[in-house]
């Protein structure tokens, strides 16, 4: 825990110069989002590496946030400061209203039935065009606000979505290292060992899923406050399963890897602008690749490859 | 309502389901060989189709050798997925089936789109497009191929898994891959039959629906999720349930479509799939713990 808050430190420091090192310009917007990527990923990670229990439908909890932001503070002009916690506590109770039927349910199954609860959400966006504006999207959607200052720059945004991506991810690290976060890796190992030490998994699963929709609506909300601008495709099928290369390149259950997983993914199209449309097909290469070569993730494999090529051989390396 | 419009619905649902149905078969038969939900499923369909396209106007093919080489193409498609990414897999744990089937068909997905673009592409009916009136409602001679083409799959699957010695050892693999190993049935083989047959279904399906519905690169993963449903509903069975999962999947989603709104169409399926794991996962027509094959 110690070395986690030490790195934690560091990090938070790197994330507050970044504006002065970098000079602003596009790199910032592109770092807003990547602040909002690490959020999801960092709740998708809560669930699949250390509950164990894969989601193949976030994307439709963080357009849920957006969108409950959005309508509230366009049609309805309440206080984007108010709407964002209401958007999370409906997605809250919806998240856990459906976890306790789609949790029951293991491995393939689950991935078939959040897959499908995301596609279903996707279809409502798209459908329910009084209300969300249909695949024309919603525009118009309001700035956050503090004491006169209007979050409407790049650099601003910065700041915001940061402090609240650092606040997710030292609140994580923390529950990871509680009795929480034993008890969740105890389900993953083993869901009947952990009911016989005591721990209700079926209880701690919807929970944690709860948890990660929660996270994942505040940053549908944050998304729709910076970018003012929302349309369904942001929030498909596609969107749902790039939450899960991160996860997965940045490496299951490590909090600092999915930050690596989200960074990488955010920026590698950047620096691909030549091949646009065909990132997909490096993002399916990279998935296999990973789980074929590094099913640790980065965080793993690469401390791992450092050792096997400079043979340093005491670990146990298991990359 | 009118009796004709519900008799039109139920006709062309019958058709898309009898699609489903051979998708949810090839779903199934790699599950029960494997245990693996293979979400490539869908890109098999989507190659059928493609390569059809091809064979028809870069090779100049008659439609009668078209449909076999894009078959054998797929197939080979198949092949090489499953030796590639399915069995040097060195932690085979379900997350990490889940990731690389969805890797695999996102990379063969996007590697279609290098190939034949974004454009939605047509393939001519087999035979005209004059339509057969039935009983006040109206079919097309593709619809015909359909339900023909699913029935001769079917029947050759029935015969494969009952009157042959790989497909009972295929069964055995389904019963117990352990014992199946002990008996001296070389599971691994099986495994990559069971790709080969999912594979080839996928194609087939994939280019007997294409006259009716287009194609495009894109079109696999909407046919393999509702694919899905259909072994869902039939309990990862690849036999009748299976069929009868698909079929009713098919006329609910046209209904659905004719009657409420067409734009809900696809929310129906899944709706329908999340009622059926949530109450019945072992199948509409499933016990607790029953034979699938």
């Amino acid at each position: 825990m110690k070395k986690d808050l030490l790195l934690f430190s560091a990090f938070a420091l790197l994330v507050a110069a970044a504006p002065q090192l970098f000079k602003g310009g596009y790199l910032m917007n592109v770092l807003v989002f990547v602040g909002i990527n690490t959020m999801l990923a960092v709740a998708l990670n809560l669930l699949l590496g250390y509950a164990g229990q894969i989601s193949l439908g976030h994307a439709g909890f963080f357009g849920l946030g957006a969108y409950l932001s959005g309508i509230m503070t366009t049609t309805y002009s309440i206080d984007p400061w108010l709407a964002m916690p209401i958007a999370a506590i409906v997605v809250g109770i919806i998240a856990c209203l459906i976890g306790f039927p789609v949790l029951k349910l293991k491995g393939h199954y689950l991935a078939m039935a959040t897959l499908g609860l995301g596609i279903i959400i996707f279809i409502v966006f798209n459908e329910t065009v009084d209300l969300t504006g249909g695949p024309s999207g919603l525009s118009g959607i309001p700035n956050l606000k503090i004491a006169g200052v209007t979050f409407d720059s790049d650099v601003k945004n910065y700041y915001l979505i940061w402090f609240f991506t650092l606040a997710v991810m030292l609140f994580s690290l923390n529950l990871a290292n509680s009795r929480v976060g034993r008890a969740l890796r105890a389900v993953h190992d083993s869901e009947i060992a952990a009911q016989v030490l005591g721990v209700n998994a079926r209880i701690l699963k919807v929970q944690v899923f709860t948890l990660s929709a929660i996270i994942s609506s505040i940053a549908g909300s944050l998304y729709a406050h910076t970018m003012t601008f929302i349309s369904p495709a942001s929030f498909g099928f596609n969107f749902s399963i790039e939450l899960l290369t991160m996860v997965v390149i940045g490496g299951l259950g490590s909090i600092f890897g999915s930050f690596l997983g989200a960074a990488l993914l955010t920026l590698l199209p950047e620096f691909l602008r030549a091949v646009n449309d065909y990132d997909i097909i490096i993002y399916g290469a990279l998935l296999m690749v990973m789980v074929m070569f590094m099913p640790g993730g980065l965080v793993r494999g690469i401390p791992a490859l450092y050792r096997k090529i400079f043979g340093q051989r005491k670990g146990t390396g298991n990359a | 309502m009118e009796f004709n419009q519900i008799l039109q619905y139920t006709l062309s649902g019958l058709s898309t389901g009898a699609i489903y149905a051979l998708i949810g078969i090839g779903f199934s038969i790699i599950y029960n060989a494997t245990g693996i939900i293979n979400f490539a499923q869908g890109e098999f369909v989507m190659l059928g189709g493609l390569l059809t396209l091809s064979s028809l106007q870069l090779l100049k093919l008659p439609l009668w050798a078209a449909i076999p080489v894009s078959v054998a193409i797929s197939t080979v498609v198949g092949v090489i997925f499953e030796r590639l990414a399915i069995r040097p897999l060195r932690q085979p744990t379900p997350i990490n089936l889940v990731i690389i089937t969805i890797g695999g068909s996102i990379l063969i997905r996007g590697l279609a789109m290098l190939v034949w673009g974004k454009d939605t592409h047509a393939i001519p009916p087999f035979s005209g497009d004059t339509p057969i009136a039935i009983g006040g409602a109206t079919i097309l001679p593709q619809h015909l191929w359909i339900l023909a083409i699913t029935l001769v799959i079917i029947v050759f699957n029935k015969f494969y898994f009952y009157h042959t010695i790989s497909g009972k050892a295929m069964r055995a693999c389904a019963y117990n891959r352990r014992a199946a190993g002990l008996v001296g049935i070389d599971v691994k083989r099986m495994v990559l039959f069971s790709f080969i047959i999912s594979a080839a279904m996928g194609a087939v399906a994939g280019i007997i629906v294409a006259p009716l519905t287009m194609t495009a690169y894109d079109v696999g993963v909407m046919l393999g999720l509702k694919g899905f449903c259909a072994a869902i509903i039939g309990g990862m069975s690849s036999g009748i349930s299976t069929v009868i999962g698909g079929l009713l999947l098919g006329v609910l989603e046209s209904l659905g479509a004719g009657l409420i709104s067409s734009g809900y169409k696809d929310a129906i399926s899944f709706i329908i799939l999340l009622l059926i794991l949530f109450i019945r996962p072992q199948g509409l027509f499933g016990k607790a713990d029953s034979e699938r094959v």
